[in-house]
């Protein structure tokens, strides 16, 4: 079980999830201080790691339209969040199955923050309210990529598999 | 059963007799972008190698494109060391289509890649940027991709695990009235569709008004289809793409199309007649958040943008320019105009349309990304309102949160800059 650290609503952008001033930083281990910059006091919570890892950020639908910064990733991944929303844009999806953001796809989810989750292998179940939302799993073309642990270890194999 | 351009595309890719859209395919890449974040690309691309036992070298240094544009010149030291880190990565592995930051051949990506004839009918094109949906335009399927995707394409040469996307077949017919084109088109098609309404799937673009339309308003309609959501736009190839190739790029090669057969599945078709369009605004802070000018004129604006990859050409360029010549910027605006290129500068030197701008009071900028994504110059001050022809007005998108920004035409742009207020560019 975990806790719902900030609801969102729809449309959350990338440029609201990693500021594209700050683009010109890219390592991993760079990137996560400036999540949601310009959300100053959630930024200051995530930067001072109030939250244990699988904290779940909630949101609406089409989360992280826009840029394909991958930065927009590599910053929640670096505090281990778990993303649950309505749906997930294309190209943020894929990142995320990427560079093993945990992303969870639950179309009709309601959770406020505060609230305790428990997300199981097809719904998510929520604690605080007994509402039980079905998950959609993830693209099927995707499971692979997943259980290697990422794109980097897939293709490593792949690249191995040809002599 | 018949096939969308896209699904034709990707069956030939992928050496399969025929796919269909939720399908899974491993189609080989003809043309791999990237921008300055390649320097990105570069550390996953060396992390994959790792302990393979092999030296990373890129599958095939001719299709990979890098082009400076996002932050040219360099607006700090990091960006400067990236810059530098990503020229020595093209000279150790012979990449050809590399563009620096010059005047003569530089400029913004989705400008580079037509301009010099890289992208060609029936392409699969990958670009670490959303806006790579740009290059449907020439007729290719081409979709945007993060970094470290971009790094597996660069190691094997194809694209790992791609579901083929349903197609919307956007069907568009009628006559432009007068200052409206093709960015009040796709503003208006983003409107209707909503800004996740093409999520995970294909507009394809047809009808007469698109039959009749420049490679630069096809530019322009692809470019923002990512705005509806869009894996990618596409127009597809005809006789005005391969004129466009073989006059303004220069390509000698054949340029065979590649059209839907006319039993193709579509999700779903959408009509549009463009007859009685009035020109289209997005207001903050969604690009779907759209409404005709009228509904919006008299915002006072401080801050007019004319460039970017979606109006930086030179048609819009021109449109400009003779709203403005003979006129002044209004007080208390300024107006930003960037070519999308080093190329499309000189032409506008040579048109006068820089004479034009400098002389009403306009600051030209060089080709590249510019005040678009708020990184490097432009920035907005506090509760300040920009009027821009780029392509996103998310919060923040221009470097402030505290700002506003308002999506338009180079026309509505123009016109505005002499009023200080958004103006309809039919009543000036
Ligand atoms: S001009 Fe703007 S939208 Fe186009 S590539 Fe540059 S930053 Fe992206």
């Amino acid at each position: 079980m975990a806790k719902v650290i900030i609801e969102l609503g729809n449309d959350i952008s990338t440029d609201d999830i990693y500021p594209g001033r700050y683009m010109a930083t890219v390592l991993p281990t760079e990137t996560p201080q400036f999540a949601f910059f310009d959300r100053t006091e959630f930024n200051a919570r995530l930067r001072n790691r109030e939250f244990p890892a699988g904290s779940i950020i909630v949101g609406g639908e089409n989360f992280g339209c826009g840029s394909s910064r991958e930065q927009a990733c590599s910053a929640l991944k670096g505090y281990e969040v778990t993303v649950v929303a309505k749906s997930i844009a294309r190209i943020f999806l894929q990142n995320s199955i990427n560079l093993g953001l945990r992303v969870v796809l639950c179309p009709d989810l309601e959770a406020s923050e505060g609230d305790e989750l428990e997300i199981a292998a097809d719904q998510v179940v929520n604690q605080t309210t007994g509402k039980t939302f079905a998950q959609v799993k993830m693209p099927a073309a995707r499971q692979g990529i997943m259980d290697a642990g990422g794109l980097i270890p897939y293709t490593r194999t792949l690249l191995q598999a040809r002599s | 059963m018949g096939m969308t351009v896209v699904e034709k595309i990707l069956a030939s890719a992928a050496g399969l007799p025929s796919v269909a859209a939720g399908a899974v395919v491993e189609p080989q890449v003809d043309l791999a972008m990237s921008h300055e974040n390649a320097a990105l690309v570069i550390n996953q691309f060396q992390e994959i190698f790792q302990g393979t036992g092999r030296a990373p070298k890129v599958w095939d240094p001719s299709r990979v494109a890098i082009i400076f544009d996002h932050r040219v010149p360099a607006e700090s030291p990091k960006t400067a060391t990236n810059q530098k880190k990503i020229r020595d990565f093209v000279s150790a592995n012979g990449i050809s289509k590399f563009h620096d930051i010059r005047g003569d051949v530089g400029g913004i990506c989705h400008q580079i890649l037509p301009e010099y004839g890289y992208v060609r009918p029936g392409y699969v094109v990958v670009g670490t940027d959303s806006h790579t949906t740009t290059h449907g335009a020439l007729g290719a399927f081409s979709f945007g991709v993060g970094a470290t995707e971009m790094a597996s394409v660069w190691s094997l040469g194809f694209a790992v695990n791609i579901e083929v996307p349903a197609t919307i077949k956007i069907v568009v017919n009628g006559e432009f009235p007068p200052f409206v084109g093709a960015k009040d088109l796709i503003l208006h098609i983003i409107g209707a569709l909503t800004a996740q309404g093409a999520n995970y799937k294909v507009l394809e673009f047809h009808g007469e008004t698109i039959r009749g339309m420049s490679t630069s308003g096809r530019i322009a309609i692809c470019n923002m289809s990512v705005e509806a959501g869009a894996t990618s736009g596409i127009v597809p190839g005809d006789a005005e793409t391969v004129r466009y190739l073989r006059e303004e790029a220069g390509v000698k090669e054949d340029i065979p199309c590649v059209v839907a057969d006319a039993d193709a599945r579509y999700v779903r078709t959408l009509e549009v007649d463009v007859s009685a369009l009035e020109p289209q605004i997005a207001c903050p802070h969604m690009v779907d958040n759209v409404k005709p000018v009228s509904a919006v004129a008299g915002t006072s604006v401080q801050q007019i943008v004319i460039g970017s990859c979606t109006n930086g050409r030179l048609d819009d360029l021109a449109v400009a320019a003779g709203i403005l010549r003979g006129k002044k910027v209004a007080t208390g605006t300024r107006m930003l105009v960037f070519p999308a290129s080093g190329r499309i500068f000189s032409q506008a030197l040579d048109n006068g349309y820089i004479q034009d701008f400098m002389k009403a009071g306009a600051v030209v900028m060089n080709s590249g990304c510019g005040p678009c994504l708020g990184v490097h110059e432009g920035a907005l001050g506090d509760n300040e309102t920009a009027l821009s022809t780029t392509n996103r007005n998310f919060k923040g998108r221009m470097g402030n949160p505290k700002s506003e920004v308002y999506l338009c035409s180079p026309a509505v742009a123009a016109a505005s800059a002499l009023t200080g207020v958004i103006t309809d560019p039919r009543t000036v």
